[in-house]
């Protein structure tokens, strides 16, 4: 075991289930977030947890994108227009 | 031929610096107006998006992004750093949407809660449900099911959550707020954010969860 790996605490999948959108969303400090990743390394359930997560989550991001009716987009270019 | 007689004058250096500085000056607006524009047109879909997901109307939707352009070009020559200009106009657009939401409303309207930071409960997810024995004879229903859902799917799960939970959703997951800029967007305890995160998410995943089951985008569960 090297040094780093001997610093990371172990912590338990219930630990992690508990934090994983914590550390989804980057609110974690540094050391539980290591906590974190290097049991996402090791746990294979876990990982695939959080993969799917991850996956769910970039979905959400995408459907806040949505084309504007042309009607609608016209007139925003309109108003840009005038600027 | 004839040869002009009338004697040249060379422009004073002062006279020149004037005219080098009003041109460099219309190219540098033009230019600014140009980036403006591009990016604009790039982000219009996110704008559009965001603000659909905020207010759930088209109307109003329309009228933040237009009150969102107003806006950034007004205060676009203050705007340093053109790097900075994506998140710098989502900024405006949910500064705008807040501040209007926030009008009329009553801070308890808004936030009515308890501000526990209760954790996930297991049993509203959908890696859980989706993750049964059973199901895993299917191969991988996980990735099945996202596969499955069309933007218009997740649209109408966010569009279904109580404002108060889709606001903060939208502010951390979808414009990557931190809980303290949210919190402080919206004058509230970071308790509060984490609560509503929670259940924001609980109440999405149901909902999807729900429309798999309709849908039957999970094969050997009964509808």
């Amino acid at each position: 075991m090297n040094g780093d790996e001997h610093d990371i605490a172990r912590i338990s999948c219930e630990e992690v289930l508990s934090k994983l959108y914590a550390w989804l969303d980057r609110e974690l400090d540094d050391l539980t977030a290591e906590e974190i990743e290097h049991h996402l390394g090791h746990c294979r359930e876990c990982f695939s947890r959080a993969e799917f997560e991850k996956v769910l989550r970039r979905r959400v991001s995408g459907a806040a994108s949505e084309e504007p009716p042309p009607e609608v987009r016209e007139r925003l270019n309109k108003l840009i227009r005038r600027f | 031929m004839s040869v002009s007689t009338q004697s040249y004058t060379a422009p004073s250096p002062w006279a020149l610096a004037r005219f080098f500085a009003w041109v460099s000056g219309v190219t540098e607006t033009q230019d600014r107006r140009q980036f403006f524009e591009s990016r604009v047109s790039d982000l219009m879909d996110r704008m559009y998006g965001t603000a659909m997901r905020f207010t759930r109307d088209a109307a109003n939707a329309e009228d933040l992004v237009a009150d969102t352009l107003v806006k950034a070009w007004n205060g676009f020559e203050a705007l340093a750093d053109l790097e900075r200009f994506d998140g710098w106009i989502m900024r405006i657009l949910s500064n705008t949407f807040i501040s209007r939401w926030r009008r009329g409303k009553t801070h308890r309207e808004i936030f009515d809660d308890d501000a526990t930071a209760d954790d996930l409960d297991d049993s509203h997810s959908l890696y859980a449900r989706l993750h049964q024995p059973f199901l895993l004879w299917y191969g991988t229903p996980e990735q099945n099911f996202v596969n499955g859902l069309l933007n218009e799917d997740i649209s109408a799960a966010l569009d279904g959550l109580a404002e108060g939970y889709r606001v903060v959703l939208v502010l951390v997951e979808i414009l990557g707020y931190s809980y303290e800029e949210a919190a402080a967007e919206l004058d509230i305890p970071v308790g509060t954010i984490r609560s509503r995160l929670n259940r924001a998410r609980r109440q999405m995943q149901d909902a999807l969860w729900q429309h798999a089951r309709d849908a039957e985008l999970v094969p050997g569960v009964d509808t």
